[in-house]
């Protein structure tokens, strides 16, 4: 049954039935909605779970990383500047193998300051051994947390993973999400098992410290542990289409790519205004489709190779910048596709939530068949 | 050692972890100067000196990283620090 709600909502219901132990969040726009959800369900016993309130989020995902080493499925949120203060401990989560789930209601980095959404938050945790999933819609963002909680707690992977959705974009915009019922969300990811976990009756440290001789080995440990979640996500992705009509088994999933000339290849929401000027375009007959990247990390490069082999020309959408090197996600893709003969070119466009609008895809499909590219898109000279 | 997932472990591991290979200069203990103190044991940040079954002390070069401390704060000169070659 399809429901109108808010997806910030969607996602605090959808966590809720995927029964985190532990929650601990500390409010930032545009994540407020549903770390504030959580905890009226909490607070009206809904659902039954340790509610931490802390003074800032260092301690919201430390209190999570302890919780988590103790055994408990754990659930948090956050976005942009929380993010960042973030940064240390989610190294750490990684690097001590937690599972944990997090959202992140994608937004801008200061300075300056903004609240409006890019991607720039998530990508610059890139490096930091969590796994990251784009959402398209709402519903897809309620749906990866359940695969996320599958994937991460999967003992062959034992690595914490972002959700990422747009903020206000999707957080604050009503759809109609189908929400699974406890007793299916039950049947699709059962209750956390740990590896292994703090018990006073079996001491253990983790992160414990590594010397030189063994340091790069624990750090190819957890390399390897993101490739192999790449399949650990297709089955999981496979099973939830199983039970639930949606198939997630895709790392990228191809939109009218099959004859096309020139790809678009976006993450996030971007993909649904891409999706319509990519119809536009093939109605005014250009051979144009879109790749939708929904797993950044590990980076799908083979699969993006493959999907995109018999496009000629490519152009990257990147809701983010490397400053002084382009895009994150054109980077990883023209490498993805180096030694192939295809023009690939990035563009950085929708930062700190400039709107997008279907003249503007076309655009920049304009732009990369004149091959002109590796660029901020509409950038306002008369300001500068 | 097979690495544990996590980089997790017991209670006594540090033990493994010989800081006696980041060394510089090592001390040398002349017991027969020592006036069984006990300076050296009590100031070292490795609390890796140790008394001998005489009363003196005597380093634990399997930790001591050579910060020369103990050779600072004894009073008799007993201790130096040499450079120590590999």
């Amino acid at each position: 049954m399809l429901e109108f709600m808010e997806g910030s909502h969607a996602v605090a219901e959808i966590v809720k039935r995927c029964r985190p132990q532990v929650i601990a969040a500390y409010p930032i726009t545009p994540q407020t909605h549903i770390v504030e959800d959580l905890a009226q369900m909490v607070a009206n016993c809904e659902l039954d779970a340790e509610y931490i309130t802390v003074e800032s989020e260092f301690s919201a995902l430390s209190a999570c990383l302890g919780a988590s080493a103790a055994g408990s499925r754990v659930y948090s949120a956050t976005t942009s500047q929380g993010l960042a203060l973030m940064f240390e401990v989610c190294f750490n989560a990684a690097g001590m193998r937690q599972p944990i789930v997090m959202t992140i209601a994608n937004r801008s980095l200061g300075a300056p300051l903004s609240i409006w959404n890019d991607q720039q938050d998530s990508i610059s945790l890139r490096d930091s051994g969590w796994l990251q999933f784009y959402a398209e819609d709402n519903q897809e963002a309620a749906d990866l947390h359940m695969i996320a909680y599958k994937v991460c707690e999967d003992h062959d992977i034992l690595l914490p993973a972002f959700v990422c959705f747009d903020g206000f974009i999707l957080s604050h915009t009503y759809e109609p999400v189908a929400l699974p019922t406890q007793e299916e969300v039950d049947a699709y990811l059962p209750a956390f098992n740990p590896y292994q976990r703090l018990d006073a009756e079996a001491p253990l440290s983790f992160g414990m410290y590594a010397t030189p001789e063994y340091y790069t080995e624990f750090r190819y440990e957890i390399d390897q542990a993101q490739y192999r979640a790449k399949e650990a996500f297709v089955k999981a992705g496979r099973e939830f289409g199983e039970q639930f009509g949606r198939d997630y088994s895709a790392l990228v999933e191809g939109y009218r790519l099959d004859d096309a000339d020139t790809a678009l290849v976006a993450m996030g929401s971007i993909c649904g205004t891409a999706k319509d000027a990519v119809d536009e375009m093939r109605d005014a007959g250009k051979k144009v489709g879109l790749l939708n990247i929904r797993m950044f990390r590990p980076f799908p490069a083979p699969e993006i190779a493959d999907a995109l082999k018999g496009v000629s020309t490519v152009a990257v959408l990147d809701k983010n910048i490397s400053l002084g090197s382009g895009g994150a996600v054109g980077t990883e893709v023209k490498a993805a596709l180096s030694g192939s003969n295809q023009a690939v070119y990035d563009y950085i466009i929708a930062l700190g939530g400039r709107d997008v609008r279907k003249r503007d895809i076309a655009a920049v499909v304009d732009l990369a068949e004149k091959g002109k590219g590796d660029m901020f898109y509409g950038l306002r000279t008369e300001v500068l | 050692m097979a690495l544990r997932v996590g980089c997790a472990s017991p209670p006594g591991r540090a033990l493994e972890n010989k800081t006696g290979a980041w060394r510089v200069f090592k001390p040398v203990f002349e017991p027969e100067k020592c006036s069984k103190c006990g300076m050296c044991a009590m100031v070292c940040p490795e609390g890796c000196v140790r008394e001998t079954e005489e009363g003196t002390f005597e380093p634990d070069l399997d930790y001591c990283k050579g910060c020369g401390i103990c050779e600072e704060v004894c009073p008799k000169k007993s201790i130096r620090m040499e450079k120590e070659e590999k």
